[in-house]
């Protein structure tokens, strides 16, 4: 029997989501069999894509064609370096999703358990598909599968009209997107009716046509990824779902949008134009910007993370417009770099983002409580999630020894070269943006410093939290499981570049690997050493070091000394829960600084007021801009086509009359 | 008239004129029971003239259809109609949107508009009977025009069935008829077409007491 090979055993991986999906139909109301069984089977089975993706790269491409679909219209499948980064992303990170998934469930949440294993497998399976694909049909169709399997996860407790109109939302830009992208696809068969990416390669595009390919594929995949203006729907889907949905969302399916982004414009298009760069690093700078400042205001835990989405959707962006701009200059191995930093950042954000979803899972277990007004002091009754948060946060806020420290390096090294560039004005320009990505890399550290410490740290600001428990054993599995990827990550870089380079080789012909490999595994030189070098272990072992010298010292020097008395209190009488900082008195002055940026609704309380309250609400401005104003002007059109119908049936024979004789007439010979 | 037009020709075209003739008398008739039989006789003429045409270009087929709407249009469907009258306990007059001499006017209008449409065509045409055309096209459009104008349900209902005669003269006409299937699918549509809006005309009676269909447009979402 020869031996399977890698994108068999990925076929047989999604076929035995597939499955597991519809076993869950089988019981749909045996919670045990359904959580305790099937969804850990899911995650074993993602941990085998995981593992087969990293055998896999560095080979050389595999095809396969599956015969179902329309006749003469089979599956192309195809798995290559690109695809086997994504896949391993899909695969880690889904299984410790799963994991924890199997203790998330409980009974009567929602829908019936059975559904939503069916959806969540579906979910999972069609994301396999569509990093698989190797022709737009099989793309497009496992696209929208994954499309309507997250909308229906996502309104899985439909009860509520809040989350209906958030699934709605997504409904319709996710459709928009996906008419984009067909676009997109059609463009770049350039009329030979050949659907399959090979014969798209095949074709040599005019830079008017690759152009316009280009810049739908951006609108297609930016309204799946969330990029600004199309990313309304992601601060309400994500809040909606059920928290490993929503880590599954945001980690994962996210990614398979900026997967689509360098299939088409690196693979399919060939040698891009450098303004497809800016146009993209723009919108990246814009999206970042706007996402970290909306993340640092919110007043809600995973409304907070869905705008921390958008912003590091914004630098994927921004790195993938450095990549086209350095690669439209056959600046091969700089163009290495910031692919590297945006596969690298994918890889970080899918492990941290959906710890820290998860995290929020079962922060609302416990307490109920999504409102960070009504959180504090969760390290007390909840330590195991709180310090595995505590992970999740550092990667988030970008420092180091975690993950998000290494590919937002990476990408500022990338930057420190762009000054290079053979342009007059964008060797400029460029650099102001680096600027830009510090900026938000330190805002995000705030608004990080701001879940974090809202939640977990300081007095509980509400009695009933005193009830809440820890996480229980799978949860924690599946929180550990994360957090350990997003140690590795932060800590192995160079091993991990090893791996990853197969993809940035396949998509731009230069890689870091050789590099990174002659300086040994523990240092990150990805230019040379005298320029700048990144030993995590160092910074690992020196924080690590500190902390325990630290912790003895004080037990030395204290020990017995140590008396608990009340805190000095300002000579306040009353000092309780309600005294701490609130998460709107947090992000205070970032309102107040950004301003401009910000559509805020304020009440503040007056002497005269009999009951004096504050309140502020802060909204989006493109909402107001952009949607309203479009939703108005739909309305008033299908107004106008509503006159039309008058319910008279004389009038409606009329229409039919009249249109008969004006075409007779017409069509007199 | 010369002598050049056959006999068999001419008789067509009287057939045809009257055809024309019934559909401006079923515009203009203002009571229901004798709008059934102009009907009646709409459906008899054509089969005549049918018949005729048969009879001179020996397309035997032309005989089954001539039987089929002797016995459906011209006794079925009347017999149908008539019993739903006298069922539905319908009131003599037929009131129309628009007065009777405009209607006509209107009329007189849609002719010249058909024979001028059907001039080329029926040019194209080798048919024997190919000059009632242009006849064909008007007593469609006639036809359709008493859909348009007037209010009752069951008048609306003959208009379109006398609406389907034209189309049968044209097709006759034109082409000698269509073929046996397509012509016994449109027979069993109208019998079924006919047996459906009869129930719906006692839903709507049921509904505003009356069958006047201006009451529907209440039925419009707002």
């Amino acid at each position: 029997m020869p031996a399977l090979l890698p994108i068999d055993v990925l076929l047989i991986a999604a076929c035995a989501w597939l499955a597991l999906g519809f076993a869950g139909l089988a019981a749909p109301r045996n919670l045990f069999f359904i959580s305790k069984i099937l969804f850990p089977l899911g995650a074993a089975v993602g941990v085998l894509c995981g593992l087969t993706s990293l055998r896999f790269l560095g080979e050389s491409a595999q095809v396969a064609v599956l015969a179902i679909g329309l006749p003469d219209l089979p599956f192309h499948l195809r798995l290559d370096n690109l695809t086997a980064v994504f896949v391993l992303l899909l695969g880690f990170a889904s299984a410790g999703i799963s994991v924890f998934a199997a203790g998330y469930f409980r009974k009567g949440e929602g829908a019936a358990p059975g559904l939503m294993c069916l959806q969540y497998h579906l979910f999972l399976a069609s994301m396999l598909l569509v990093l698989l694909a190797d022709d737009a049909y099989a793309f497009m169709v496992a696209w929208e599968c994954m499309a309507l399997s997250s909308f229906f996860l996502v309104t899985t407790d439909h009860r509520h009209a809040e989350i209906r109109r958030a699934g709605y939302l997504y409904l319709l830009i996710a459709h928009i997107g996906a008419i984009s992208i067909l676009l997109s696809f059609g463009v770049m068969t350039a009329g030979s009716g050949d659907y399959s990416f090979a014969g798209m390669r095949a074709q040599a595009l005019s830079p008017f046509w690759a152009s316009a390919a280009f810049l739908l594929a951006l609108a297609g995949f930016g309204a799946k990824a969330g990029l600004l203006p199309v990313h309304v729907w992601l601060p309400e889907a994500h809040p909606a779902a059920p928290s490993p949905v929503s880590a599954m969302m945001s980690g994962v399916m996210l990614k398979t949008a900026i997967y689509g982004l360098l299939r088409v414009s690196f693979d399919l298009l060939g040698t891009p134009l450098w303004w497809w760069g800016v146009v993209a690093m723009s919108i990246g700078l814009a999206t970042a910007v706007f996402g970290v400042l909306y993340s640092t205001v919110q007043s809600d835990m995973k409304r907070l993370l869905a705008y921390s989405s958008i912003e590091n959707i914004g630098l994927l962006a921004v790195a993938l417009g450095l990549t086209l701009i350095f690669h439209a200059y056959r600046m091969e191995a700089l163009a290495a770099l910031a692919m590297t930093a945006l596969l690298y950042h994918c890889l970080a954000h899918a492990g941290f983002k959906s710890l820290l979803f998860l995290c929020t899972g079962s922060v609302l277990h416990a307490t109920r409580e999504r409102s960070l007004g009504k959180l504090g002091g969760l390290i007390h009754r909840m330590p195991w999630v709180a310090w595995l948060a505590l992970a999740g946060v550092i990667a988030s806020a970008g420092l180091p020894p975690l993950s998000g420290f290494v590919s937002e390096w990476l990408l500022l090294q990338a930057f420190l070269f762009s000054p290079g560039l053979p342009h007059p004005w964008l060797n400029m320009v460029v650099p102001v943006a680096a600027a830009v990505v510090a900026l938000v890399a330190a805002l995000a550290g705030f608004a990080m410093v701001k879940f974090y410490g809202i939640i977990f740290l300081g007095q509980m600001r509400e009695e009933a939290l005193k009830d809440a428990h820890d996480a229980g054993p799978w949860e924690k599995a599946g929180l550990v499981w994360l957090a350990g990827l997003t140690l590795a990550l932060g800590v192995l870089p160079s091993a991990v570049i090893g791996y990853i380079d197969a993809a940035t080789r396949q998509l731009l012909g230069a890689g870091l690997a050789d590099k990174v490999r002659e300086h040994g595994w523990w240092m990150l030189a990805p230019i040379s050493p005298e320029r700048a070098s990144y030993e995590p272990l160092i910074f690992l072992a020196t924080i690590a070091a500190a902390v325990l010298l630290g912790r003895q010292l004080v037990h030395r020097l204290y020990h017995g000394r140590l008396r608990r008395s009340a805190a000095w209190d300002c000579g306040y009488v009353f000092q309780g829960p309600r005294a701490q900082d609130t998460a709107e008195g947090f992000s205070q002055p970032i309102r107040r600084i950004f301003e401009p940026m910000f559509r805020m609704e304020r009440h503040f309380p007056t002497i005269r007021d009999e009951r004096p309250y504050y309140s502020v609400k802060v909204e989006d401005h493109l909402w107001h801009w952009l949607y309203l104003p479009l939703a108005r002007l739909a309305n008033g059109v299908s107004a106008l086509i509503t006159r039309l119908q008058g319910g008279r049936i004389a009038i409606y024979l009329l229409y039919s009359f009249l249109t008969l004789i004006v075409l007779l007439l017409v069509a007199r010979p | 008239m010369s002598a050049a037009i056959p006999l068999s020709a001419q008789l067509i075209n009287l057939f045809a004129s009257v055809i024309l003739l019934l559909a401006f008398a079923m515009l203009a008739q203002r009571r229901v029971l004798p709008l059934i039989n102009l009907f009646a006789l709409q459906g008899l003429t054509l089969c005549l003239s049918t018949l005729v045409v048969a009879f001179t270009t020996g397309q035997a087929h032309l005989y089954g259809s001539a039987a089929l709407t002797l016995v459906l249009k011209a006794i079925l469907l009347p017999w149908i109609l008539h019993r739903l009258v006298r069922k539905l306990q319908v009131k003599a007059d037929v009131e129309g949107l628009i007065n009777i001499p405009a209607t006509m006017i209107a009329g007189i209008v849609l002719v010249m508009i058909a024979f001028n449409v059907a001039l080329p065509i029926s040019q194209l045409s080798s048919a024997i009977s190919r000059g009632t055309l242009g006849i064909a096209l008007a007593s469609v459009m006639l036809a359709f025009l008493m859909m348009i104008i007037r209010t009752k349900a069951i008048p609306q209902v003959v208009g379109f069935l006398a609406m389907e005669n034209g189309l049968f003269l044209a097709a006759t006409s034109a082409t000698y008829g269509m073929p046996m299937v397509v012509e016994l699918g449109i027979a069993l549509d109208v019998l079924v077409g006919v047996i459906i809006l009869g129930v719906f005309f006692f839903q709507i009676r049921d509904q505003f007491d009356s069958l006047d269909i201006r009451h529907l447009e209440k039925l419009k979402e707002r």
